[in-house]
């Protein structure tokens, strides 16, 4: 069995033509990750750019009204550009320019990992090109022309469902088309080997950061981590640091759109199967024949119908529990934590919340769980007064 | 011996590709027998896939189409199993893993046995996975096909000593699609495969006129045309199977030339 995998999970599904560049960047990266000089680098920018360590803020008045477990919110809103994608792409762009590329290309979803990496890019003089779904560049206007005016050139992709799915698609072409001087910057933890690894170590910063926080604020570990998980970047680097503290429950919150019963969704776990797709083996939404489902979310950056190898480890093996949560609860949610901490969260971070506020009144008050805000909620606000019937558009 | 190897018997192969259920499956069907007729030496069937990652514009396209009119896996066996009757030629698959797992490899190595598939071509199974599926082909007699590409090197002969049926030389970085130039010097690519398995390579994408097979023949064994043919699939839909029958015997013309 080939390298990079997580039980059956992972692997290297990829043409030919990526071979030697996955290769090249297993190299680079298995040097750098070591290298004292890269380390100091990454974690400078990490403080002086990106604003790490990010807060973990007790929300008290959360825990007060709900009655139940002490809730503690770990603030990767508060990031450079309002998200975690920030956290791999300083990692992933600075290695990129260790390897001596020039160009960096990236898909995007909802546009938060587009703009990470056009920040992240702009910031090290690097070239980037961004591949968003053309539905997607509708959605998302606004993150459009943000990418733009941090020097990107923004590619609509009008191949299939013209989503998420078909930006990652069209990316990895564009990545046969041209590995010489050029990185694929994935966003999430998944594809081939070593991409799920990278991204994860980049992102495990956040679960390094919360047992930190939270031994010093409360002398332990807390009960429970909660993340949203749509390809599971933020969820696996709040779950990593945690994973052999068995007595720490990790869940991962998936996007069930109207309902896992409603061909509406995105909910891998709750409906997905075994295959191989977009280079890894993993659980995906597909029919009997294998052909990709298209999914639904009202979160555009969880509107995908995969997760990453490492989850679907997690899952089988029953270290993490993964649960499905509805459009309507994550719009409560959004709405819930604005008005109850003044804290508006993204509407993929919506669905942790909305889970939290499921299990934490059946938790007792000596109990504790950390739920990560994944991103910033601005990008959602007229969506979500759409969504609530109120005309709004940017 | 391998029933692929028969294609190349008879001088430089021409290798013709099509969509499966691309507008339909009967025009699918017609399309086999026009191929064969038209001089086609392999025929190379693509069953159509959601998300074909390793696909230029053309057939991405196709691939909706041909999804979209109710082609499924189970159908495209049906209707080569029919073809079969007639067609002598080798015919391979060429689709992505996705579509043999989900399906359930054994189930679909059964299938491919009983419809008379000789081989298969999966671009996201590299040699590093191959043992995902060679083993189920090796079972039941089918070739699963190498590919090496430009970005290959020093990989070329350990994919090319394994290597069963023939080796698809990927001409160009990128993906399937029509191309005006041809510039990887693929001559030192088949070279390299030669000197450890003695076994067939044709070259494909962006193979398009016969000046261009022609010169990709004299370099190799053979010449693989997919979008050129699927663009015709396009532009003709039920009446494309004249069209394609026309344009293989002009290309099967120009690879003999570089006999």
């Amino acid at each position: 069995m080939s390298k990079g995998r997580f039980g059956a999970y992972g692997g290297q599904y990829v043409p030919e033509t990526l071979m030697n560049a996955i290769y090249e960047l297993e190299e680079a990266y298995e040097h750098y990750k070591n290298d004292p000089a890269f380390i100091k680098e990454l974690d400078d920018l990490n403080r002086n750019y990106a604003g790490r360590p990010s807060l973990l803020y007790y929300a008290e008045k959360m825990t007060k009204d709900l009655g139940g477990a002490k809730i503690y919110l770990k603030r990767e809103d508060l990031n450079h550009t309002g998200s975690h994608k920030i956290n791999n792409v300083l990692g992933q762009v600075l290695l990129a320019k260790k390897m001596g590329k020039t160009r960096v290309i990236a898909e995007t979803g909802a546009g938060q990992h587009g703009v990470a990496t056009a920040t992240a890019a702009a910031l090290m003089d690097m070239e980037c090109e961004i591949f968003m779904g053309k539905e997607d560049t509708i959605r998302q206007a606004l993150n459009v022309f943000r990418m733009e005016l941090l020097g990107a050139k923004v590619h609509p992709v009008e191949s299939g469902t013209q989503t998420l799915k078909d930006a990652v698609n069209e990316t990895m072409r564009e990545w046969t088309n041209r590995v010489d001087d050029t990185l694929y910057v994935l966003g999430s933890v998944m594809g081939p080997h070593p991409f799920p690894t990278i991204v994860r170590d980049f992102q495990s910063v956040i679960g390094k950061e919360i047992k930190e926080q939270l031994l010093e604020r409360e002398g332990r570990l807390p009960d429970a981590v909660v993340a949203c998980v749509g390809g599971g970047s933020n969820a696996m680097g709040s779950f990593y640091e945690f994973i052999e503290n068995k007595e720490v429950a990790l869940i991962g919150c998936e996007a069930a759109g109207l309902g896992v019963d409603n061909p509406k969704n995105a909910a891998t776990i709750a409906n997905g199967s075994e295959g191989i797709f977009h280079g890894m083996k993993s659980l995906f939404c597909q029919n009997e024949y294998g052909q990709i489902a298209p999914v639904y979310s009202i979160s555009a950056g969880l509107d995908y119908p995969g997760i990453g190898p490492e989850h679907a480890m997690l899952h089988e093996t029953k270290r993490a529990q993964y649960v499905p949560v509805t459009d309507e609860e994550a719009v409560q949610a959004f709405e819930y934590l604005s008005r109850m901490e003044g804290i508006i969260p993204a509407i993929e971070s919506s669905h942790a919340v909305a889970h939290v506020m499921k299990i934490a009144k059946t938790m007792d008050q000596d109990k504790i769980i950390v739920c990560t805000i994944s991103g910033r909620g601005d990008k959602d606000v007229a969506a979500i007064a759409r969504y609530r019937g109120v005309e709004l558009y940017e | 011996m391998s029933n692929i190897r028969k294609a190349f018997e008879n001088g430089k192969a021409f290798i013709a590709f099509v969509t499966g259920g691309d507008p339909d499956l009967k025009t699918t069907e017609q399309i086999l027998y026009s191929m064969e007729e038209a001089g086609a030496d392999l025929i190379e069937i693509g069953i159509p896939f959601s998300d074909p990652i390793a696909e230029g514009a053309v057939i991405q396209e196709a691939n909706e189409r041909a999804l979209l009119a109710g082609c499924t896996t189970d159908k495209l066996f049906d209707t080569v199993k029919k073809a079969r009757k007639k067609v002598k030629v080798p015919i391979v698959y060429l689709t992505y893993a996705n579509a043999v797992v989900k399906y359930g490899k054994d189930k679909f190595m059964k299938r491919c046995t009983e419809c008379g598939i000789d081989g298969l071509i999966v671009p996201d199974i590299p040699f590093e996975e191959k043992a995902e599926l060679a083993d189920v082909c090796e079972e039941y007699d089918v070739d699963l096909i190498s590919m090496i590409a430009p970005t290959s090197h020093d990989r070329i002969k350990m994919i090319a000593k394994e290597a069963k049926g023939f080796v698809y030389c990927v001409s160009s970085m990128g993906v399937t699609g029509v191309r005006s130039e041809i510039k990887t010097d693929i001559g030192s690519m088949v070279k390299l495969v030669k000197e450890v398995n003695d076994i067939p390579c044709a070259i494909g994408f962006g193979i398009a006129t016969p000046k261009q097979a022609e010169k990709m023949a004299a370099l190799s064994d053979g010449a693989i045309v997919g979008s050129a043919i699927v663009k015709l699939v396009a532009k003709y839909g039920k009446d494309a199977p004249e069209y394609v029958g026309e344009y293989v015997r002009s290309m099967k013309a120009a690879v003999r030339k570089a006999d």
